[in-house]
């Protein structure tokens, strides 16, 4: 417990000075909440409730679009500013900036919740593969809708509103990352809390055998639909702060971008461990610095090493770093082991 | 209602013709991917970009000045040879696990060809024109381009002649024991190892015969896989596995239906419009189905 205190502390004080001692790497280190964010979301699906989902983009997209549609709608019309790309006509005030983003993001968590609360009872419905594809498939038809729609900019994409400078202070990097880094805190609390609840033993109970666990006596749906809420809110919240990050919204390319955030997510969390608090954390990171340092280096081959980093990983390393070490420590994971059992099977190999 | 399709009511067998004919390529992709589904329990993802690397096959020979019909020949025997190798170097890993470790696997080598063929051919929509001509209907106001007629025919050629090929020899027996009961037929003494490869190989050469007609009728870019993967699924799911008239039906039932959505909602959604209806039958399966679970209860 005293080793834990003081993991954590060590956390909060790096995360609160890293953009002070690696001002070159803000946007990085932002990029690396919300990817943290993205893969504890995914866990609670993917790992905990063995729905194994490519449809968090949607709620992630949802947040995006609806966060940086509201910043714009609460003080001009939505329709001309994506026409004209916004940023010569209309020009929000630090005031305007800090209110319609706070209001953004709660939008941006809650509808999504809302939405994954009204579609969950009959997605959630389906089993294995079937929702794998399903969601993969909403996914992607939530991007080529958005792509058609006008008043969020259709194909020629969405422009946030550019941060404001309050007097001479210039902190766009900063801001964006104490957002990030407060909503990755609120994330990995909450989800700490509720992994220690009666609820995460549901989710587990429907994950090993969904049928067994209606049997005895559990609301297997109503669980499912409160897990992908939660996801939901989250992903909703990263996905508004990534928006007012990258500063300009593209239907596939940027909100719903199955192809890069809707695998990572799924990648991040598997690489870690699934099913495990911490895996997604550690999968996130190590995958964030391999990506960085491959997209910098071998730029143009960057996806085809993700290709064959989700074979290679899903192949032959479907345990993840958590699982790893948990079979070479069990010790460190509260399991007991016997020492003369484990002589035995030593020796009988 | 000010859309085109209800001032010209030609436009509508236009449609229809377009879909039934765009259908029939969908069966064939389709029945490839129920070949497998069946066979080895493998959902592929990279199913479509075996299509567009096919195509790409057929487009090469047209660059190069050999009419690009003979794709049709060429393109399933070097394709033939690409899935057999995905099958040693990733799937024969993935056969008997979790289905969607077999889904994640394949994304990834979705992704990797994805990006290939973009390397390797450039980023453009490409055809091969084939030079065929069109034929003209009903006074001119339907146009068939042949391209699409040959490449009908073509698929039900290939189909037929695969069904007969399954059912007879040696080859198509083994697979469809190995379907049925793979341990029985290991202990029967079928090579089960050596179905598998042959399975996804066929697959993949069918996936070669549909890109190159697909280049040759329509266009081919290196990121248009993956609507033909989910179309092909949602064909397979709708028809059932083993179902072959029922395959035929709902390729030809999702083409007719894509080229309506075209018409009515426009371009820009047709892809989507595709997706959401994958994500509509599965819905409406699953309640279909729970209500079957309730009824036995």
């Amino acid at each position: 417990m005293n080793k834990n205190i003081i993991l954590y502390a060590a956390i909060l004080i790096f995360g609160v000075a890293a953009p002070f001692v690696f001002p070159a790497f803000k946007v990085q280190l932002s990029i690396l909440c919300i990817l943290i964010i993205l893969a504890i979301t995914w866990n609670v699906q993917g790992g905990e409730m063995g729905y194994n989902t490519f449809g968090n983009i949607l709620f992630y997209g949802l947040g995006m679009y609806l966060c940086a549609s509201v910043q714009v709608g609460m003080f001009f019309p939505l329709a001309e500013w994506t026409e004209g790309g916004g940023e010569k006509t209309f020009v929000h005030t630090p005031a305007q900036f800090f209110q319609g983003f706070a209001v953004g993001l709660a939008v941006a968590a809650i509808v999504p919740s809302i939405v994954a609360g009204l579609i969950g009872y009959s997605i959630l419905g389906l089993r294995g593969h079937y929702f794998a594809i399903c969601t993969l498939g909403l996914g992607v038809a939530a991007g080529e809708i958005s792509g058609g729609i006008e008043i969020i900019g259709a194909g020629q994409g969405f422009t946030t509103p550019p941060f404001p400078k309050v007097g001479s202070l210039e902190a766009r990097g900063e801001f964006f990352y104490f957002c990030s880094f407060a909503v990755l805190i609120l994330t990995f609390l909450a989800v700490k809390a509720i992994y220690s609840t009666r609820f995460k033993l549901v989710l587990n109970a429907i994950r090993d055998n969904e049928d067994k666990a209606e049997a005895m006596g559990i609301q297997t749906m109503k669980y499912k639909i409160i897990g992908w809420m939660i996801s939901a809110f989250f992903c909703g919240l990263a996905g508004g702060i990534m928006g007012g990050l990258v500063g300009y919204i593209d239907s596939t390319d940027v909100a719903f971008d199955g192809r890069e955030m809707g695998v990572f997510m799924v990648l991040m969390a598997i690489l870690g461990g699934k099913g495990t608090l911490w895996g997604p954390v550690i999968g996130a990171t190590v995958f964030h610095i391999f990506k960085e340092g491959f997209w910098t280096f071998f730029l143009g081959w960057q996806y085809v090493a993700l290709g064959v980093l989700i074979v290679v990983i899903v192949i032959y390393f479907p345990e993840g770093i958590m699982g790893w070490l948990r079979e070479k420590y069990p010790e460190r994971f509260g399991e007991v082991v016997d020492e003369a059992d484990r002589k035995a099977q030593v020796e009988l190999k | 209602m000010d859309f085109l399709i209800f001032q010209v009511p030609m436009l509508t067998v236009q449609a229809v013709l377009d879909g039934l004919l765009l259908g029939i390529l969908f069966a064939l992709i389709a029945y490839g991917m129920a070949l497998q589904w069946g066979v080895m329990n493998i959902i592929n993802i990279a199913q479509g970009d075996l299509v567009i690397l096919g195509g790409y096959i057929a487009y090469f020979m047209y660059l190069y000045g050999i009419h690009p019909a003979w794709g049709v020949i060429v393109s399933p025997i070097i394709m033939y040879f690409v899935g057999v190798i995905i099958y040693k170097l990733v799937i024969n890993k993935v056969v008997d696990r979790d289905l969607f470790i077999s889904i994640l696997a394949t994304f990834g080598i979705s992704i990797l060809f994805m990006q290939l063929m973009n390397f390797a051919f450039g980023a453009d929509v490409v055809l091969a024109n084939s030079g065929y001509g069109t034929t003209m209907l009903f006074d001119n106001s339907v146009t068939l381009p042949n391209s699409k007629i040959f490449s009908a025919f073509i698929s039900i050629v290939f189909a037929i002649g695969l069904v007969i090929y399954m059912k007879k020899s040696k080859l198509g027996r083994a697979i469809r024991a190995t379907a049925q009961n793979a341990r029985a037929a290991k202990i029967l003494g079928v090579d089960t190892e050596k179905v598998y490869a042959a399975t996804f190989g066929i697959n993949a050469a069918l996936c070669g015969v549909a890109g190159a007609l697909i280049s040759i009728t329509f266009t081919i870019h290196p990121y248009m896989g993956l609507p033909y993967t989910i179309r092909s699924f949602m064909i397979v799911i709708v028809a059932g596995l083993g179902n072959l008239p029922g395959v035929a039906m709902s390729g030809m039932g999702l083409g007719v239906f894509e080229e309506f959505a075209d018409y009515i909602l426009g371009t820009e959604f047709r892809i989507g419009s595709v997706f959401l209806l994958l994500v509509l039958i599965l819905v409406y399966r699953r309640f279909k189905l729970s209500k079957k679970r309730e009824y036995l209860k």
